[in-house]
């Protein structure tokens, strides 16, 4: 016999590992990912592909010539930046923006800060981001649903989060509402917006998986949600002809996407299950006063940046529950 | 309402019980048995024979060197071959006594037969001097000396006797076979328990993946009201004491403490029979029940092994050591020692031996942490094990304290979940290991 292995304890380890855990993530996509497909067509096909490749290639490319590190592409996670992204942004968008895109996700967003676990922000709404302040009007117009075969080609919108920001204060909602498609067309997903962000019904899907493959918890999603609806249900309680009801704030934007994917990002979230609560609480807010009282119709990407950026100071401040120290009786 | 379980993290890792429902068996006595003195937390006994004595099974050899010892006693019958060190299964050399087993001739006045007797007449204090007298620890595995938990400390009062049938290891089974074969003594053991320590009432844990036991145990105990046997949900590391007095009691064992302080003292089923074998049957504690298992071994077993006997032996009595193991384990999966070396000898505090195939046996390779939460999320203590691992790598020691790195149980369940395979608890040891002496040097001052 060769020599016995020696190592401290455990000698177990469980099937858990970080490609796993992000085809875990990429598999709750595909409803989204298919719903979109059925609505927007080839254009997505070439946005997600085009984001995809782009992530993949300069993580590896900056890793091998520039921190001439591990290389670390195979762990999934560029190929979660680059679906990511790709979900964020309309379906018409030129493929070299959709490049500069994943270039600053992954140079700026991951790799300026060391890679994989170090970054703060969530690179790819680091990218969307700096997209959306560099090409302002590429990003602000979407294509219309069904019109399977164009790509750039594709008649224009408006979203209806940016529909009702425009009317708001000029109009009752309910008549913004008049020029909206219906709830049910929202569910699924049957209107203006980002590839990834339009349907309802698929991402409650993937939330659903998600919390069933326990690959992430309740507290995050549901905490930023039921935040937004509470704040949008007193406003629309307080005045429903100035402010849209709680269930439009759900179905439209980024919410559910941002919820479900971005705010739940491993790395730029909160280590505690009370920071999470925390975290999401604010989300909700910020995202409710961008959307309501701010400059630009959707807020919950920069509602999310903003509290990734509290993450170390909550990480540091808010402590779990320890055992022994106060005896609690439930 | 559920079944009861600890409420702060926790896992769930395969249970692989390749070895329940086999029969106690001896596995016979091996040539030479090797006794190591310190078998025990606290100090080494004092050896009392030399080389060239003989020595009778149930002698004594060693005596209690302190308040926190215990005695030794030979577990064969034979000449001693030596006084001297010895590698032992944390693979250093220390203090112990070689025999060379000649026979299986006991001390006079220990009861050898195996019928069951309820009755006892004996004191308190009676009981107590013989649990010392019989060198009995805590057999789950802290070998902690059973007479110091029955001395309650002044200014506490013990309220309530809880027993460790929890069997939380994956692989183990010797409680779970002591329970289905020893079920009535057991019971007079923990009557005798109860009367050392003074209360009331007492509490079984089993965990519900052994309802044999818990049915057999629940008859058994069906006579005496001050005994209930509860089950408890499959949860890891639920034998730990602080987590076994919580499942059961809804009770916080505080940060440093000891069960005494919420009113509770735990015994582990091995310990609660060595004591009604030392109290009914006069005979001291010279022998356990050992699982010995693993994925490709040919006859995983329980026997019930002579302490000094060499883990090699047992090996060979279980079908010999399989071509394809890479580790042997002393213990469980999550607790347990890897063995440098194969003829270290069994002791009081060993429950198993465990045999790792080639592809279990390795770690895979460490990866950034992504910051998953999941160690957080699974750690029965509280404690941020990826925040606890950056500390230790930044020698950070003194903030350790704050993040209460001393609490840590050393479980594992941490590193057990980590996506990335960060060897969190490497670090978390050296982490414990260097703050301990910062607050020595602390103390000192
Ligand atoms: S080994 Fe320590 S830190 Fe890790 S889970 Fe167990 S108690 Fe927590
Ligand atoms: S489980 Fe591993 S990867 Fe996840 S937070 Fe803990 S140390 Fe990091």
């Amino acid at each position: 016999m060769n020599k016995l292995v020696v190592s401290p304890s455990p000698h177990a380890r469980s099937a858990e590992s970080v490609p796993k855990l992000m085809y875990g993530v990429m598999i709750s996509l595909i409803p989204a990912l298919g719903v979109s497909i059925y609505f927007f067509g080839i254009s997505v096909l070439i946005i997600t592909a085009v984001s995809v490749l782009s992530c993949v290639l300069f993580e590896f490319l900056i890793q091998k010539y520039m921190l001439k590190g591990k290389p670390s592409h195979k762990d999934g996670s560029a190929i979660l930046t680059g679906m990511l992204l790709a979900f964020t942004l309309p379906a018409n968008l030129p493929v070299w923006i959709v490049i500069i895109g994943a270039l600053v996700a992954i140079g700026v967003g991951k790799m300026t800060f060391g890679g994989l676990g170090n970054n703060i922000f969530n690179p790819a709404l680091v990218g969307r981001v700096f997209l959306f302040i560099s090409f302002p009007v590429a990003m602000t117009s979407w294509p219309e649903p069904l019109q399977r075969l164009k790509y750039i080609n594709a008649e224009t919108g408006a979203t209806p989060l940016a529909v009702m920001k425009e009317g708001m204060g000029k109009q009752p909602v309910s008549e913004i509402m008049n020029e909206l498609p219906g709830y049910l067309d929202m569910f699924i997903g049957k209107m203006m917006g980002s590839v990834g962000e339009v349907a309802a019904i698929a991402l409650l899907i993937g939330l659903i998986y998600l919390l069933w493959k326990k690959i992430i918890t309740w507290h995050i999603p549901v905490t930023i949600l039921a935040t937004v609806v509470v704040f949008t249900g007193i406003l629309w309680l307080i005045d429903p002809e100035s402010y849209a009801d709680p269930l439009f704030h759900l179905l439209t934007g980024g919410l559910l996407l941002g919820a479900i994917y971005m705010a739940t990002d491993y790395v730029t979230s909160p280590m505690t299950k009370k920071g999470m609560i925390i975290y999401a609480i604010f989300i909700g807010i910020i995202t409710v006063l961008i959307r309501v009282f701010g400059a630009y119709p959707e807020g919950v990407q920069f509602a999310i940046l903003i509290m990734n950026a509290f993450v170390p100071l909550l990480n540091k401040y808010i402590k779990p529950k320890r055992f022994g120290k106060e005896v609690k009786h439930g | 309402m559920g079944l009861l379980t600890f409420s702060l993290g926790g896992i769930h890792p395969p249970e692989n019980k390749i070895s329940a429902g086999k029969k106690i068996e001896s596995p016979g006595l091996p040539e030479i048995v090797t006794i190591p003195l310190a078998q025990h937390l606290g100090a080494p006994s004092k050896v009392v024979v030399a080389r060239g004595d003989t020595v009778k099974t149930g002698q004594i050899i060693a005596e209690a060197n302190g308040f926190v010892s215990t005695n030794i006693h030979s577990s064969v019958t034979g000449k001693v071959l030596k006084v001297d060190l010895f590698p032992d299964s944390s693979g250093y050399r220390r203090q112990a006594v070689q025999i060379q087993v000649e026979e299986d001739d006991w001390v006079e006045g220990i009861d050898l037969s195996d019928t069951l007797v309820k009755d006892f007449d004996k004191s308190q204090d009676e009981i107590r001097k013989i649990i010392l007298n019989s060198g009995i620890v805590g057999l789950g595995g802290a070998t902690f000396p059973s007479h110091v938990k029955l001395m309650t400390p002044k200014g506490k009062t013990a309220e309530y006797l809880i027993i460790n049938g929890v069997e939380c290891e994956p692989y183990l089974t010797a409680d779970h076979a002591l329970m289905l074969e020893k079920h009535d003594e057991l019971i007079v053991g923990v009557r005798i328990l109860m009367k050392g320590l003074g209360v009331e009432k007492a509490i079984i844990g089993i965990e519900n993946n052994k309802p044999d036991a818990i049915k057999i145990m629940e008859k058994a105990s069906a006579e005496f009201d001050s005994i209930v046997v509860k089950p408890l949900k499959v949860q890891y590391p639920q034998g730990g004491e602080k987590q076994l007095v919580q499942a059961l009691l809804k009770r916080e064992v505080p940060s440093g403490g000891l069960p005494i302080d919420v009113g509770v003292v735990a015994f582990n089923v091995g310990t609660v029979y060595a004591s009604y074998l030392a109290v009914q049957k006069n005979r001291p504690l010279l022998e356990r029940v050992v699982t010995v298992t693993g994925k490709s071994v040919k006859k995983p077993s329980n026997f019930l092994t002579r302490v000094g006997t060499p883990v090699s032996y047992l090996i060979e009595k279980a079908g010999g050591l399989p071509e394809d193991t890479a580790k042997v384990i002393n213990g469980g999966p999550m607790m347990g020692k890897a063995l440098s070396r194969l003829d270290v000898p069994i002791v009081k505090g060993s429950s198993g031996i465990l045999l790792l195939m080639e592809e279990e046996a390795y770690r895979k390779e460490t990866q950034s942490c992504i910051r998953c939460t999941k160690c957080v999320t699974v750690c029965p203590m509280g404690l941020e094990p990826y925040l606890l691992m950056t500390q230790a790598e930044k020698a950070m020691y003194e903030e350790m304290e704050g993040e209460k790195v001393m609490d840590c149980i050393e479980c594992g369940s941490c590193v057990y979940t980590c996506p990335s395979s960060r060897p969190l608890l490497d670090y978390i040891r050296l982490g414990k290991g260097e703050l301990g002496k910062i607050l020595r040097a602390r103390k000192a001052v």
